[in-house]
């Protein structure tokens, strides 16, 4: 490591520096900077040139000035620390502790930046994960190594739904629970707190690290976290063998610090003024998760991304779903009727569903019955359009029975208590209990061994 | 031209790095640093030149060294390339997996093709030596997997006297099968394997244009939007609207010798899916296992951007390596708006003055050439060969008016659009009947009418006149509800829900419908147009609609597509047999009910 300083700071603005006079540094180093009063902050290399250097100030450049600006470079990239001992622990976006304990000891650091996977080396996911949340299990299956984010909006009860997921998430025959890694980017204080409490009231806590970048940290910090936590959960992952749940939140606020960074660089931008890169961006974050070859353990990527308003092409959760293997969207709608979860299964989807559910991982009949759910809801849809046209009154007795299947769908298979955990049969079970409002010749999707084995009119 | 050069970085922006390195020329590739990072020139200026990484560029420093290769962006053609997986810039992903485990490190340099590898040569036996070669002559043959015979071919930047040919036996790559003296008297040596600059289209004797059409098995797009072998097409659809799952498809099931299926831009675990499930999935033609016919080509999301430009165009080289050999290659680039935005963010780190949405402006003549590159061709000795590029398009928001969309429309000939609408209704493929369109039909109405049936351009017209009918008729339920419409609109409306859920929705996962020959798809197609019509007539003479719809039969009709196998085109005949005749005894019985009633 060079001791050596350099006071020769020529331009600070929007969380970042120019020096000039230094000597040949190399791209993505750390950096530490030392104001006038000796406060230190964070810094990495983004543009390496002879005898200068563009440094990103993680803490920002608020307070700085170019007389008595002191960087040192670390002639190292960033790298975090990691021990089995990281579980329970609350850190900071570049991995140092915000729980008041002392920083770990370990002589393992690794490099935030991990070069990417090999698609040759990745396993294809299949085992189904049960949340214990119809929606999700029934109609949107979450499997192992699966990244599948929720996709909200402000006021909506997506932390509620995370916390839920982080709680009652298990594969159907084992106990053993996830590792969690929890990573808070631009949250408020109250948020990250409702998390803290839920860990700790369900018992979690030992088996939970958290990464928290709050509203009011600075947010260049917020594009090292959510690599800061993925390099810990491959760490739980791939050397320790767990299995790990990683809950994000808020990626939209990772964007954004993304953007407010790339103005400040002068990156050309593109929609809505997000950097061209974004999507490359999001990707090197959520293609993280996975399972690999021959190794035991595995990452499921769970993020909250917020639609800026309730705009689902917005360029986040637009390039958001390009990457991730579905998502789950939350309804407005449903949240004003006072149904919880308010998952709006029309635009949701698991990509990754069609391999984890079936005769060997649920049940024979899951993957018809999601689909007649499916088209039923659909049909309903429309009928509902209809009948808010031309009135209720008017419909055909068939039409109404529609519109009765889209209620009691609503109310009792969206609709379930926060602290309610389905198993998955009761969810299929509950399945053809609606699927039974209708006479089977309508239920085209399923066969007709099923409708023989769960129709309500078989059992006479 | 191999002599390489030493020059230093200078500076280093993310993926662009400035060398101060003279003479060397555009296009270039270059080794950058210690770690040996694989580059390419793409500008000059001075002394300088600007130099795109494939390879993530942390840890670099200024001062480094950076050696020029001597040579442009290549991929090694020879065999071995059938079954396997490569990164955009043709590195071998298994065998980099074998050596270096779960990541890819950087700077890794593993040769493409198997250098160890022993193949069976067999020269062409009427080859004398003495003899003139013209540039892609054919000189014989090695059996590269059970399915494909790989054409030994003389490098098209070749011609001249041959002076020796290998006899049959076992050869490595790197082994001599032969030597060749062109017109300046210089002597060339053949290897088993050539290279070939990838951004260079490999030349061929002329142009010819597409006879038969690309068979995938799917429906909607064989019968209703067909694509020819040598054609140009695109899918584009917002995500979730089952982009991958047609490219899948049409990977899986299209009567194609080659398959190569590049992910540029994409989900790592849509490869390994492809991985881990075609070595067990049997080709529907040849019956061996539909692997070894095909061909990967890997940029995931994760992986550096600039490998991802340069993914399309080293998979485009190798399907135009086949091609030459006479085969029909098929080639999925999935999706060129990832590629598209590769080739901004290079733009925009370069500072050049940005378009539309911040793409460059050579955009649209870029997408051009790519998709040029496709075709039918006369080759040298192997007959005719075709390649057809079907890029997966992924509008931002799913709004097919934004740059890469609408551009890739001027230039294709087929365009499967698919709508996020279909998708949420779980109707699958969700190719939308109204946007897309194929310039293929007549030329596919003649094969159609000379392999499966005369009528298939009459009957496909007249669905699709259903099907537009059905979408006015909505229009008008939406209004004032359904109670609105006559007896005759309303069968209109069932008609066209027995086109929509009897032969347009098809199942990719169901085994039975998930492949569909060309018979089967003109039978399904007949059987629920003669079910509209036979109706239509009934309802014409005062048979109640409600009679008609509610027939239990009806809805075996919308299931013959997964009852039936393709090979029993006979049952589903019977099958249609009797609802003609259910049809008839309701007209019997509705005229005795009617004398009854007078």
């Amino acid at each position: 490591m060079s001791v050596k300083e350099y006071r020769t700071v020529n331009a600070a603005k929007g969380g970042l520096l120019t020096v000039t006079d230094v000597p040949d540094v190399s791209f993505g180093d750390r950096v530490q900077i030392r104001n006038a009063r000796g406060e230190r902050r964070n810094g990495e290399v983004i543009r390496a040139a002879r005898g200068s250097a563009l440094i990103q100030v993680f803490e920002g450049t608020d307070d700085l000035d170019l007389e008595s600006t002191w960087i040192r470079f670390l002639d190292q990239p960033l790298e975090i620390t990691l021990s089995p001992d990281i579980l329970g622990r609350i850190f900071n976006g570049i991995g140092d502790p915000k729980d008041g304990r002392p920083a770990l000891v370990s002589n393992l650091k690794r490099n935030v930046r991990s070069s990417a996977f090999n698609p040759s080396a990745r396993s294809y996911p299949r085992e189904f994960i049960q949340t214990g949340i119809s929606t999700i299990d029934g109609l949107n299956s979450l499997v192992r190594g699966q990244k599948l984010p929720i996709f909200s909006a402000s006021g909506l009860p997506h932390n509620k739904l995370a916390a839920q997921i982080v709680r009652q998430a298990k594969l159907p025959d084992e106990s053993t629970s996830f590792s969690i890694v929890f990573a808070a980017m631009g949250v408020s204080y109250s948020d990250a707190r409702f998390f803290q409490e839920d860990f700790a009231s369900s018992g979690v806590l030992g088996n939970v690290v958290m990464f928290i970048n709050l509203a009011d940290d600075p947010p260049v910090e917020r594009l090292a976290l959510p690599r800061v936590a993925l390099t810990a959960a491959e760490y739980l992952a791939f050397d320790l063998d767990r299995h790990v749940l990683v809950v994000m939140t808020d990626m939209t606020n990772y964007a954004e610090a993304l953007r407010e960074v790339a103005t400040a660089k002068g990156d050309v931008p593109s929609r809505k003024g997000y950097p061209g890169y974004l999507y490359s961006d999001l990707a090197e974050i959520y293609e993280r998760s996975g399972r690999i070859k021959d190794r035991h353990g595995s990452i499921t990527l769970v993020p909250v991304v917020s639609m800026p308003s309730d705009d689902i092409t917005h360029p986040i959760p637009d390039l958001s779903g390009y990457i991730t293997e579905g998502q789950i969207v939350l309804s407005r709608d449903l949240h004003n009727q006072g149904i919880y979860p308010p998952v709006h299964i029309s635009p949701s989807l698991s990509r990754l569903m069609k391999d984890g559910i079936g005769k060997d991982y649920t049940r024979a009949d899951h993957p018809q019955v999601s689909n007649q759910l499916y088209a039923l809801y659909a049909r309903a849809q429309e009928t509902r359009n209809l009948a808010s046209i031309i009135g209720a009154e008017e419909l055909s007795s068939q039409d109404r029975r529609f519109l009765e299947f889209a209620d009691a769908f609503d109310r009792r298979f969206v609709g379930q208590g926060e602290d309610e955990d389905r198993s998955i049969i009761e969810t299929l079970n509950l399945s053809w209990e609606l699927l039974s409002m209708f006479p089977p010749d309508v239920l085209t999707r399923v066969s007709e061994s099923d409708i023989s084995k769960y129709h309500r009119s078989a059992e006479g | 031209m191999n002599s390489s050069r030493n020059g230093i970085v200078e500076e280093i922006n993310g993926p662009i790095v400035t060398i101060r390195l003279p003479g060397i020329r555009n296009g270039e590739q270059v080794r950058i640093g210690e770690l040996g990072l694989f580059g390419e020139v793409i500008a000059l200026q001075g002394d300088e030149a600007i130099v795109q990484a494939y390879e993530a560029t942390d840890g670099v420093r200024p001062g480094e060294p950076v050696v020029g290769l001597g040579w442009p962006l290549s991929v090694e053609l020879g065999p071995g390339l059938m079954g396997h997986i490569f990164d955009g810039v043709q590195r071998p992903l298994e065998e980099i997996f074998r050596q270096s485990g779960d990541h890819i490190p950087r700077g890794v340099d593993v040769p493409s093709l198997d250098r160890s590898a022993s193949w069976h040569f067999q020269p062409r036996d009427d080859m004398e030596i003495g003899a003139q070669l013209v540039s892609g002559s054919l000189l014989g043959s090695v059996q590269e997997t059970q399915t494909i015979l790989h054409k030994i071919l003389l490098q098209p930047d070749l011609q001249g006297e041959l002076l020796e040919l290998a006899p049959e036996g076992d050869y490595t790559l790197e082994q001599t099968i032969g030597r060749v003296r062109s017109a300046d008297g210089r002597i060339h040596k053949l290897h088993l394997f050539q290279r070939w600059p990838v951004r260079k289209p490999r030349p061929y004797v002329r142009r010819d244009h597409g006879v038969e059409p690309l068979i995938t098995g799917q429906r909607i797009l064989d019968t209703f939007f067909p694509l020819l072998k040598g054609g140009k097409g695109a899918v584009p659809g917002p995500f979730g609207a089952g982009k991958t799952v047609v490219q899948q498809q049409v990977a899986r099931w299209s009567n194609a010798d080659i398959v190569i299926f590049v992910g540029c831009g994409e989900r790592g675990n849509e490869l390994v899916d492809i991985l881990e499930t075609f070595p067990q999935l049997d080709d529907p033609y040849t019956g061996r296992k539909l692997m070894e016919r095909t061909l990967l080509v890997a940029n995931t999301s994760n992986m550096p951007v600039v490998a991802r430009e340069a993914s399309i165009y080293a998979g485009m080289t190798v399907a135009e390596y086949y091609r030459d050999m006479g085969y029909d290659v098929v080639m999925l680039a999935d999706s060129t708006s990832r590629w598209a935005e590769a080739m901004r963010e290079v733009a925009a780190r370069l500072g050049q003055m940005p378009v539309e949405e911040g793409y460059p402006a050579y955009l649209a003549s870029r997408l051009a050439a790519v998709y040029e590159r496709a075709g039918r061709v006369e080759t040298a000795e192997c007959g005719k060969g075709s390649v057809t590029l079907i890029g997966a398009v992924s509008p931002p928001g799913g709004d097919f008016s934004e740059p890469v969309t609408s551009h890739t429309k001027e230039i294709i000939h087929t365009f499967w659009a698919l709508a996020k609408e279909l998708a949420d209704a779980r109707h699958y493929p969700a190719v939308d009947w109204v946007d897309s369109f194929s310039d293929h039909v007549p030329t596919a109405a003649g094969w159609w009418a000379q392999e499966v049936d005369a009528g298939w351009e009459r009957r496909r017209g007249e669905a699709l006149a259903l099907l537009a009918r059905d979408a006015e008729l909505s229009r008008i339920v939406n209004l004032v509800g359904p109670e609105a419409l006559s007896d005759s609109q309303r069968w209109a409306l069932v008609g066209a829900a027995l086109i929509k859920e009897g032969v347009l929705q098809q199942n990719a996962l169901d085994d039975t419908d998930s492949f569909c020959s060309p018979e089967k798809q003109f039978e399904l197609l007949d059987l629920m147009l003669t079910i509209y019509e036979k109706g239509a007539e009934l309802i014409e003479v005062g048979v109640p609609v409600q009679e008609l719809s509610d027939l239990p039969t009806l809805v075996k009709s919308r299931r013959c597509k997964s009852i039936y196998a393709s090979e029993e085109i006979e049952k589903l005949r019977e099958f249609k047999e009797e609802m003609v005749q259910e049809f008839h005894q309701i007209r019997l019985e509705y005229a005795k009910f009617k004398e009854h009633a007078r």
